[in-house]
């Protein structure tokens, strides 16, 4: 029986010739991940092991959630991520200045490839899948013990096979095919299994947009998405990857839980209401709703393309006279690519407020935390109650199109109503 | 081990950021993170939490993040089992490897209300409502992540293996 791209990529890593969903598995990893929340306490959890590291090239740290530390509890767990670095050589600590988010990072410095099993204590790890690879997000105990093992249990998951069809219209992006999968699916509808895109529609993405989709394969319940890989994944990876990768490919008889097919060509801009990424509605639906802030961001949508996106839209506007809009580059590099293309001074002449990377208000974490009934439009992942702020505020999650249109009017629009 | 305790009663798709806000995340105390455990759905729980009580919600417990500083505010509030009709996949994992026993017992969860008693028998995954007398039974876990749960959690385990 032939193997989809998840489960060849968890057989090899366990040294299996093959594997069926539902078997528990042991893998040596690639890759293993913590940022300024979830490291400390994975240390606690290594030092009772009291084994050295298992190989201080295979580990990234990246303090994001809530650097440039924003007072002194987060500050102390900052500290604590920075010396275990120095005390084990890890070689891929990125610190404030040189850092970006963990998923914006990872990728752009190569440390993710195709056919590597990551885990990171973090739930969008999940992101890397855009890559071809195998990676998912997990707990700090789990952490912990990789540190000291470079190995993890795994359950071999269904897989769902996600049909791509047509093509992405302009305007349209990753955002708006996540969040219409999840609307379609529900925040539960890949529960323990993996989400594996294909189809002819793929050629249309951009490796933005992958990231994107990828990303949120856990706002569906997913354990990983997946991409299989092509010119445009050799193209980014190109000048990125210097360890030697395996590119897997699905088998022809591969074995799928089921379908589900997408239209590239029919998506329209959409937003997800609160408190669910499933409340997935058309924007050209939704009547006036009328907004304070926009975050433009995030591990979800913090590329150069994004702010591109954004850029566009905003150049020659002026954000709402009612509306902060925060926009906050993934990475030092994009940052630096913004500037130089001029995306920084068009948001900086629009009104808007730019930041050092973080991820910082996505989780209510700092840099634009909402009071009492304001509701925002972010580009980021999740909209749980609270979760940007007070208890009774609202979160819309959109792509970076809707989320500059917004910005500009006030309300959830979409770019056609700017002019 | 049996259990029984009295039933805090949650919905659908209870995620980790009602169960520990992210704003509460500059500490990993476990009694630090139990005094703001479900704050932002229901202020009464933290304060007035029982030893020996017992969380029961439905579909999806424990969706998004995978921040372990949930299941553990929940075990440090000292809650001893948590039942719902299913967990998302990494609370599930994150519950089994600190030692907090997860059961899921699917639609029978709805016939669990508010302040209901429950004896639960962790090992035979058998849950009696003492006051609706139902019974309703669970999966048993696989026997290597039995393993994990009787070694008190995976840190244990690992060491115990070494």
């Amino acid at each position: 029986m032939g193997m989809n791209m998840t489960e060849k990529i968890l057989a090899k890593h366990a040294g299996l010739d093959s594997v069926v969903p539902g078997q528990l598995i042991n893998c040596k990893l690639d890759m293993v991940l913590a940022n300024d929340i979830t490291a400390p306490p994975s240390i606690k959890e290594f030092e009772k092991i009291g084994k050295p590291v298992f190989d201080n090239t295979k580990i990234a740290l990246v303090p994001d959630h809530f650097t440039p530390n924003k007072d002194i509890k987060t500050a102390d767990l900052a500290k604590a991520v920075r010396t275990f670095a120095k005390e084990h050589k890890i070689v891929n600590y990125f610190e404030v200045g040189r850092m970006g988010i963990e998923h914006v990072i990872l990728p752009e410095k190569g440390l993710v490839a195709p056919g590597m099993l990551t885990i990171g204590a973090d739930s969008h790890t999940c992101t890397y899948g855009a890559l071809g690879g195998f990676s998912t997000g997990v707990g700090t105990t789990d952490l912990g013990v990789a540190l000291a093992t470079g190995e993890a249990w795994f359950k071999v998951p269904e897989t769902i096979q996600v049909k791509l069809t047509g093509s992405r219209p302009n305007g349209i992006n990753g955002k708006d095919v996540i969040l219409t999968l999840i609307g379609k699916i529900g925040v539960d509808g890949a529960r323990y299994q993996a989400l594996e895109f294909t189809g002819e529609g793929l050629s249309s993405l951009s490796m933005a947009d992958r990231f994107t989709i990828a990303n949120m394969a856990i706002e569906a319940g997913g354990k990983n998405g997946i991409f299989p890989v092509d010119e445009k994944t050799r193209e980014y990876i190109k000048d990125r990857v210097t360890k030697p990768y395996e590119i897997v490919v699905s088998d022809a008889d591969a074995q799928y839980v089921r379908t589900v097919e997408i239209n590239l060509s029919k998506l329209k801009p959409v937003v997800a209401f609160p408190h669910l990424p499933g409340n997935t509605k058309q924007v050209a639906d939704i009547g006036e709703i009328k907004i304070d802030q926009v975050v433009i961001g995030s591990c979800t949508n913090g590329r150069l393309e994004d702010l591109k996106n954004a850029a566009d839209i905003l150049k020659g506007h002026q954000v709402h006279q009612d509306v902060r809009c925060i926009v906050i580059p993934g990475s030092q590099q994009v940052y630096l690519d913004a500037m130089k293309l001029g995306y920084i001074e068009t948001f900086i002449n629009a009104g808007a407020a730019v930041s050092t990377p973080t991820c910082g208000p996505c989780m209510g974490g700092h840099m634009g935390i909402l009071a009492a009934g304001e509701r925002c439009v972010s580009t980021t992942n999740r909209n749980f109650r609270g979760r940007m702020g007070h208890v009774d505020s609202e979160v819309y999650l959109a792509g970076p199109h809707v989320a500059a249109a917004s910005a500009i009017l006030g309300r959830i629009a979409t770019p056609e109503e700017v002019q | 081990m049996e259990i029984e305790g009295k039933v805090w009663r949650y919905g659908d798709n209870i995620d980790t950021d009602v169960i520990i806000p992210a704003r509460y995340l500059n500490s990993f105390d476990p009694q630090e993170l139990a005094s703001h455990c479900m704050v932002d759905i229901d202020e009464t729980f933290a304060q007035t939490v029982q030893a020996g009580d017992i969380m029961v919600g439905g579909k999806n417990f424990g969706c998004g993040s995978s921040r372990e500083h949930a299941p553990i505010a929940i075990k440090a509030s000292g809650v001893p089992v948590i039942i719902a009709a299913n967990f998302a996949r990494i609370f599930y994992r994150n519950g089994i490897n600190i030692g907090l026993p997860l059961l899921e017992i699917g639609d029978a969860v709805d016939k669990i209300k508010a302040g209901d008693k429950l004896r639960v028998n962790i090992a035979t995954g058998t849950i009696e409502n003492l006051s609706t007398g139902d019974v309703f039974h669970s999966q048993p876990l696989p026997g290597f992540i039995q393993d994990i749960a009787k070694a008190g959690g995976l840190i244990n385990y690992i060491k115990e293996q070494k």
